[in-house]
């Protein structure tokens, strides 16, 4: 047996919601031992309801949990998130997911800007479209965007793997490190030191799986992959504004 | 006929000066602007252009030697559930392991912590070694967030959220390749050795009004625990510190044009941001407007060097200073000699090799620190010893505190934070305009109403 429980945020505040994430709820989830330190059946699904596109939801959770946020959300959605899986039912501002080491988290509608910013781990998920600059300066993870993206995105992604289902703004992956990217649809442009590459059976594969864990539709089969060409990775004095 | 060569006259052109040629003949062979550290070399107003009124008849002094003078210093009281307490207003300032070596940050985390004080990390996330040296430390989110994670997050005693930097206002961060070893490359998840180029930028938000909800997530994810600082570099520091504050920072910190850097571009060091002096008293205005003197902390970095520059940085409303430089420059930048446990040894040879010497070196872009500060070279670190290097630095920061209260006791105060402007006068009309305080023997304040 498993059990859930009810938040309401028109009764409550985010900050105490996110007090009984970070304090209470470690101590009522332990999932390697499959029950609660507690007598109780083991909590593992936190429902907040009413999110009103408050800011900070879910911030800073470390815990094997699933939270569901009924509704739409603002700027920081599961923040610097470790362990859960957040799942928003509707569409976030800025920045969801920012920072991610682990667990999941998956947006049912759109994202505003910066989606995954600098995330380390995880997998994200947006099953919309994501707004400019999504998967900037990323560092590790998986992000899956089911619709197109905007400018910029993935600039100065370092490690980790994006895929875009739809199109792309332009400037993807400009001053891109170590980070992949694929696109199922069309590109509209190439940020610096980024370029299309062949893709390898391995990069189709790898589409086919990131596609499948992140349930989204897609034929691997046709997208294409961008990474960094490396021209920039040391100082070339005749590339001016390319940096 | 030619003049007798002792009789000729030769006049060096004050707009291309020695320096500027030097400057043009390097751009033409290399084509690349100038990239080192260290600060400004020019010659800017400082707070030497101020000196204290001490007491006399119509003002009542401490006795020096046996009258107590509180150096007590709480920052981060206005939302945190957790303050920032320190024994002296001297901290040390952000500088990444990356630009120094672990060795340098361990001695800075000791040296600190011996004297009650905090230190802070920098563009590369914390190591285990500085969390465990610095009894309070101070956790840099920057532009970059490299090696940033929540679990470091969670072990700081307070987080600064960096906009910029007084050495490089408006610039990003830099390491070249030759200081990005397997293990910085490691923290910030970057190819080892290519030349690391970060984000002037924050990745997840960009104006005032997102500040204030980064500062709320930072806030939800601590459990409104720690303070959180807001660091700039000095520009248009009255309306940049009103927006710090509305945007709810705990403490702001202002680093004057004088702030260090390990690497960036010499146009940068030399031609942007306002000198630390003209800085402060245009924060410590924004917070009076606010209404917030005493509720937000203010720290000044930028040039700081001695217990008078403290002392004066306080009576002219700082709560505390930050120190960079002047901390490296106790830990042996720029001296002639490294102590290898027993004798100092001569490493002149290594400035010659870098095209400098003892006393003129700004050369920590380069990773070939001579002393073992600056550099990710395993033989070079060696030669900087934390043990000893953090009893000079601990020595040094008592140095200060002793002279920062000293003063204070002379002004007839019991508690340095008690110095004020009123007990300032300036030797130079520039320094009075800028420091708000009176130009000396006369009652006249250049701009004053």
């Amino acid at each position: 047996m498993t059990a859930s429980r009810d938040f309401d945020l028109a009764e409550m505040s985010v900050r105490e919601l996110n007090e009984f994430l970070h304090r209470e709820l470690p101590e009522l989830v332990d999932v390697s031992q499959g029950a609660s330190i507690h007598d109780d059946d083991p909590l593992t699904r936190i429902n907040v309801f009413n999110p009103n596109g408050g800011h900070s939801i879910a911030a800073g959770l470390d815990c094997a949990v699933e939270v569901e946020i009924h509704g739409h959300a603002g700027y920081f959605i599961a923040g610097m998130n470790k362990q859960a899986r957040v799942t928003v039912h509707g569409n976030v501002g800025w920045s969801v997911a920012e920072n991610m080491m682990s667990g999941e988290v998956r947006v049912k509608g759109h994202a505003s800007e910066s989606a995954a910013a600098s995330m380390h781990g995880g997998l994200a998920v947006i099953e919309g479209d994501a707004s400019s600059r999504c998967g900037i300066s990323l560092k590790g993870g998986r992000v899956v965007v089911a619709g197109n993206v905007g400018h910029f995105s993935a600039f100065m992604a370092q490690a980790g793997t994006m895929i875009v289902c739809g199109d792309a703004g332009a400037n993807l992956g400009d001053s891109l490190y170590e980070a992949v990217i694929y696109v199922g649809g069309k590109i509209h442009g190439l940020g610096a030191d980024a370029r299309e590459e062949p893709m390898e059976t391995s990069d189709v594969e790898a589409v086919r799986s990131l596609l499948s864990e992140a349930d989204v539709e897609g034929d691997p089969e046709t997208f294409r992959r961008v990474a960094s060409a490396r021209s920039l990775y040391h100082w070339n004095a005749d590339a001016h504004q390319e940096y | 006929m030619n003049a007798h060569p002792q009789q000729r006259h030769l006049e060096e052109s004050a707009s291309f000066d020695a320096g500027v040629l030097e400057y043009i003949r390097q751009a033409t062979q290399c084509g690349l602007y100038e990239i080192r550290g260290m600060g400004a070399k020019r010659r800017l107003p400082t707070f030497d252009d101020l000196v204290f009124l001490t007491a006399s008849a119509s003002r009542y002094p401490l006795e020096g030697y046996r009258e107590q003078c509180s150096s007590r210093t709480v920052l981060g009281t206005r939302f945190a559930e957790r303050p920032i307490e320190l024994e002296i207003p001297v901290t040390i300032a952000g500088m990444s392991f990356g630009s120094l070596s672990a060795s340098a940050k361990d001695a800075l985390g000791r040296a600190a912590s011996e004297m009650g004080t905090s230190t802070t990390t920098g563009d590369g996330g914390m190591t285990p070694e500085e969390r465990r040296s610095s009894k309070t430390l101070v956790y840099q989110c920057l532009p970059s967030r490299y090696g940033f994670n929540p679990d470091d997050l969670r072990q700081a005693d307070a987080v600064e959220i960096v906009i910029g930097q007084g050495a490089k206002p408006g610039g990003g961060g830099m390491l070249l390749g030759q200081k990005v070893s397997p293990r910085v490359a490691g923290m910030r998840t970057l190819p080892e050795g290519i030349d690391q180029r970060s984000a002037c930028r924050h990745p997840d938000w960009t104006g005032p009004d997102d500040l204030a909800i980064k500062i709320q997530e930072l806030r939800e994810i601590t459990d409104w625990e720690i303070p959180v600082y807001v660091k700039m570099g000095a520009t248009r520091v009255f309306d940049d510190v009103k927006l710090a504050v509305k945007a709810g920072a705990d403490v702001v910190v202002i680093d004057g044009m004088q702030g260090g850097t390990a690497a960036t571009q010499h146009i940068y060091i030399e031609h942007a941001g306002i000198p630390t002096l003209a800085a402060l008293p245009q924060a410590v205005a924004a917070l009076e407007e606010m209404d917030m003197l005493g509720e937000v902390g203010l720290i000044i970095s930028g040039g700081i060097r001695t217990g008078a520059d403290v002392a004066k940085a306080l009576a002219l409303g700082a709560d505390a200073v930050s120190i960079g430089q002047a901390a490296l420059i106790a830990l042996g930048c720029n001296n002639r000699c490294h102590h290898d446990g027993n004798d100092w040894v001569d490493v002149d040879d290594d400035y010659g090799q870098l095209e400098t010497a003892p006393g003129f070196c700004h050369h920590c872009h380069s990773g070939r620190c001579p002393v073992g500060i600056a550099t990710q070279d395993p033989d070079l670190e060696r030669r900087l010893l934390p043990e000893v290097a953090a009893a000079w630095v601990k020595n040094y920061l008592q140095v200060l505190a002793m002279e920062v209260t000293t003063m204070a006791r002379a002004c007839g105060k019991s508690d340095v934070h008690h110095l004020e402007r009123e007990d300032l006068v300036a030797l130079t009309v520039e320094s009075a305009a800028m420091a708000g305080v009176p130009l000396a023997g006369t009652s006249w304040i250049p701009g004053a109403d």
